[in-house]
């Protein structure tokens, strides 16, 4: 098992710097395959109408005067091992992992990721929470009373909430509950710690609006892996040996059906706590996500790689859990 | 095309609001009796909307960006060179009115205007005395020529500002590499004899002057106090407000500055007890907090979602609280000299005969959105003058009128393209008006014979690598270009300069798009600038103006407008001229 886990884990360091390299290369090697120089780059950094020494000093300090793979270099020796920048009148130490200096406010990246964490967290968390609860819930009896009325309307719900874009029901859920009926009015994100209760008044609307989406998944899923597991033989020797139907449900019928909802649930969590770019842009919740908008509209590199190092981190340590997790739900998985 | 307001009318708008900022100052800053005048749709273009002493509660101001800095001397934005007087004062500001009075310039922090000696080459401003940072030390001149050196000649730390100290000062003999890198030196032609003097020494005479110390970058920082970037972490006030917190992305608080003092300031007022400000919230979401009453201001004063005009416009409560502003923008389209056949000036006139401005307003989603132009300098710019159309056409349907395609056919004849020719016309990709506007062009152009070809190209690099590389505008046959342009500071220099002066084309991140370099033009530029005589310098843009268009260089589209949104709890609201938004410097709050 400890064998895996190493494996695993350094598996994930070489995936994390293919992640920046990629990255790198599409920063600088795409723009400039179409014939984009230097200083052209750097005079994306600069106000209205730079003059020439303006872009050369922008040029040389942000490092595009160097050849890519030792900008490269820089930036992956300083996640490890720190920089030192000068933005002012004395040199900075930037700390451990550094990602370095945004391009545009020339502020460090790592404490704005680190600041913005908590509000990710508390969106992605608290919908997680919700999807899986109604999505499971709602899969189970739907394939518990197939063909239902029940079925039916909670299948057709699904169906919708699969379908419908999360910019779509965000913007809806808003106009609606914010908007027209202030039940949620003026929704600001305010720290857990703050004030707990209106961190949740302020949430409730993100929540459900990303657990609309994700629930239906589940439900679908559940209701797809229950009516397989149900029908297998198992089920029958488990109802013929007496077992009371809530214990057949949910000890053999339920269990066996979350192996693959466990897996995508990490997947999901994982690439949510990267950021929920939609949800966290409609709703002005100022996260990962949005950080993540920024950097792109800004073509801030640092903040570019910073956010994505940081969702593919999430997106490999998520899945690593769920295979750990694997062996606790299901006996039959063993790692050696 | 809409009647631009009467002078007459706008000295009338601005005597009445001097007169009611006036009283208002006079009442007890804590007696909270306001008067509030009646709102409606526009009322705070030509007055003041709930003028009012109250005092306490939080103006809130919600922005669905972030700025460049909230550092006065590294941002480029107009929205941040207004808001940033609240606590940065600059040599000289506009003053706090309505209309064209705004476009006035007052002495903010130095006692009076500048003083013009050697014939427009050196300034001189004294400061007032007894003025203090938020932290309490004195505020000296040598703080202000400090501020002007760390933002002007610092550009690999403070990149975002404008650079025109660097290009009109006298370098030294071995050039000025800023304060950060020379920290015991200085600028040798920013003198401070005493502490209340500062002395400019130009290169060259800059009639401009005062208009250029306007700018936040003169506003005093401490030496001591200045930690580069990261400055904006920490920025030392010296107005009536100071930051409390600053968040970069999120947003900030700014309190009362206990060091200010109403004595020395004739301008601010200290209304709120809390100005805040959130960073990245939905365009959707700050209109609709503006309407619930939930926000005082949208900070980016750049008008309301598409979403929401529509509804807000057609409800009449909220439409009475709507300012249809004009944002000092022009949006044009530049015609390239050196793009055949647009080499040839007839074939340039054909096409300021053809296009059909009524369609390019109606596209852009109709007259709340621009008044049809046929000037270079917007209405709002200091030196505007409205001459004959120089390429008339009924109702400005270009081709779309019988004397519109007989006046362009003709000059196509005369270019020696009777029967048309194929060019490429480049617009934004991620700005929808702007492809909407190219669209209408396209179809207009077509009907005489001109096929136009749409080039769509990402705004991040459209001056950079696209429209503003002429190599790249030669190679790609970029005879028309889409463009938005607004000035630096509203006079004819600062918004003609940049785009009809020879002298500024370059090779990337030009803004003489037409590649216009008409020597007639330049030197008029140029002989004005240095003209310390007012009334001849602002006839003299418009005469620039009329030159240009005779060009055929330029085909003027729009006098851009924002619909800007007042709640009804703010209080002291209306537009400035001077930043085609809401002035921020007085605004309060009955919340």
């Amino acid at each position: 098992m400890t064998a895996y886990i190493v494996r695993r884990v350094i598996a994930a360091i070489f995936l994390l710097i293919a992640v920046t390299m990629i990255t790198f290369g599409i920063f600088f090697l795409v723009p400039r395959l179409a014939g984009e120089t230097s200083t052209q780059l750097a005079a994306q950094y600069v106000g209205r109408d730079p003059s020439p020494e303006a872009l050369a000093a922008v040029e040389k300090n942000l490092g595009f005067d160097q050849p890519i793979y030792q900008q490269w270099w820089e930036f992956a020796h300083g996640i490890v091992a720190g920089r030192t920048f000068r933005y002012g009148p004395d040199a900075s130490v930037c700390h451990v992992p550094c990602f370095g200096y945004s391009f545009k406010s020339h502020l460090p990246v790592w404490p704005e990721i680190v600041s913005r964490l908590p509000v990710t967290i508390s969106l992605a968390a608290g919908a997680a929470v919700i999807w899986v609860v109604t999505g499971v819930a709602i899969g189970v009896l739907s394939a518990l009373k197939r063909g239902s009325v029940f079925d039916r309307l909670s299948m057709g719900l699904a169906l919708a909430g699969v379908s419908l874009p999360i910019f779509f029901t965000a913007l809806l859920s808003l106009a609606l509950f914010s908007y027209k009926w202030p039940i949620f009015p003026n929704l600001q994100y305010v720290p857990l710690t703050q004030d707990p209760l209106l961190w949740a008044k302020n949430l409730v609307l993100p929540w459900v609006t990303l657990a609309f989406l994700y629930s239906a998944l589940y439900a679908r899923l559940t209701r797809a892996g229950m009516l397989e597991t149900m029908s297998e033989d198992y089920i029958r020797t488990a109802r013929a040996k007496g077992l009371p139907e809530r214990q057949v449900v949910v000890r053999h019928g339920l269990r066996a059906a979350l192996t693959p909802i466990i897996t995508i649930f990490g997947l999901d969590l994982g690439l949510l706590l990267g950021g929920a770019v939609l949800t966290e842009t409609a709703f002005s919740l100022p996260g990962v996500g949005q950080y993540a908008v920024e950097a792109i509209t800004d073509n801030d590199l640092p903040q570019i790689l910073a956010v994505t190092t940081l969702a593919a981190f999430f997106i490999v340590a998520a899945n690593l859990v769920v295979d750990v997790l694997y062996v606790a739900v299901d006996p039959r998985v063993r790692y050696k | 095309m809409r009647t631009i307001r009467s002078s007459k009318t706008a000295v009338l708008a601005a005597a009445a609001a001097a007169v009611v900022l006036a009283a208002t100052s006079c009442s007890s800053s804590g007696g909270g009796t306001s008067s509030s005048s009646s709102s409606s749709y526009n009322a705070g273009i030509t007055g003041v909307v709930n003028p009012s002493t109250h005092a306490g509660g939080t103006v809130a101001y919600q922005l669905s960006s972030t700025p460049d800095s909230m550092d006065p001397g590294n941002t480029y934005y107009a929205f941040m060179w207004d808001f940033s007087r609240l606590y940065a004062r600059a040599l000289t500001t506009f003053t706090p009115a309505p209309g064209t009075g705004g476009l006035k310039l007052v002495p903010d922090l130095a006692t009076g205007l500048g003083t013009p000696s050697d014939g427009g080459k050196t300034w001189t401003y004294h400061i007032r005395t007894g003025l203090k940072f938020s932290d309490g030390t004195p505020i000296t001149t040598a703080d202000v020529k400090y501020a002007i050196e760390r933002s002007n000649y610092a550009p690999d730390v403070l990149s975002n500002g404008p650079t025109y100290f660097h290009q009109y000062l006298v370098d030294n003999s071995t050039p000025y590499p800023g304060p950060y890198k020379d920290k015991t030196g200085g600028l040798d032609s920013i003198q401070t004899p005493d502490t209340h003097t500062i002395v400019f020494h130009l290169k060259q005479p800059f009639a401009d002057f005062d208009y250029l110390v306007s700018n936040p970058q003169t506003a005093p920082v401490p030496a001591a106090k200045d930690t580069g970037a990261s400055y904006v972490n920490n920025i030392v006030s010296s107005g009536s407000y100071m930051f409390s917190s600053y968040t970069d992305g999120k947003g900030a608080t700014l309190v009362k500055n206990p060091n200010w003092s109403a004595g020395s300031d004739p301008l601010r007022k200290q209304y709120p007890d809390k100005i805040t400000i959130d960073f990245n919230i939905a365009q959707t979401t700050v209109d609709q907090n503006l309407i619930a009453g939930n926000t005082t201001l949208d900070m980016a004063g750049a008008g309301m979602a598409a979403a929401t005009q529509a509804t807000a416009l057609s409800n009449p409560s909220q439409k009475s609280h709507i300012d249809d502003a004009q944002s000092g923008a022009l949006a044009y389209v530049a015609i390239s000299t050196n793009v055949a056949p647009f080499n040839n000036i007839h074939c340039r006139q054909a096409v300021e005969y053809a296009i059909d401005k009524t369609s390019v307003q109606t596209a852009t989603g109709g007259d709340v959105h621009g008044d049809i132009a046929s000037t270079v300098l917007p209405p709002t710019v200091n030196g505007y003058t409205q001459y004959p159309d120089q390429y008339p056409t009924p109702g400005n349907a270009g081709a779309d009128s019988t004397q519109g395609l007989n006046s362009a056919k003709q000059q196509l004849s005369m270019c020696g393209m009777p029967n048309g020719f194929t060019t490429n016309l480049s617009a934004r990709s991620d700005r929808p008006n702007e492809i909407a506007m190219a669209q209408a062009i396209q179809a207009s152009l077509k009907k005489v014979g001109i096929n136009v070809d749409i080039q769509q190209y990402p705004s991040g690099k459209y001056f950079t690598d696209n429209a503003g590389a002429p190599a790249f505008v030669h190679s790609h046959d970029l005879g028309l270009m889409m463009m938005a342009w607004a000035a630096d500071w509203p006079t004819g220099y600062g918004f003609l300069e940049q785009i009809l002066d020879g002298a500024t084309i370059k090779a990337s991140g030009n803004s003489n798009l037409s590649e216009l370099n008409d020597p007639n033009i330049n030197q008029m530029l140029s002989s004005a600038i240095q003209n310390t005589d007012e009334s001849a310098r602002l006839q003299a843009w418009g005469t620039i103006d009329k030159a240009a268009m005779q060009q055929a260089a330029i085909v003027p589209l729009l006098y851009r407008k924002d619909l800007l949104y007042r709640p009804a709890a703010a209080t002291n609201i209306y537009v400035t001229e001077a930043y085609g938004m809401y002035d921020y410097l007085n605004v309060g709050s009955t919340k």
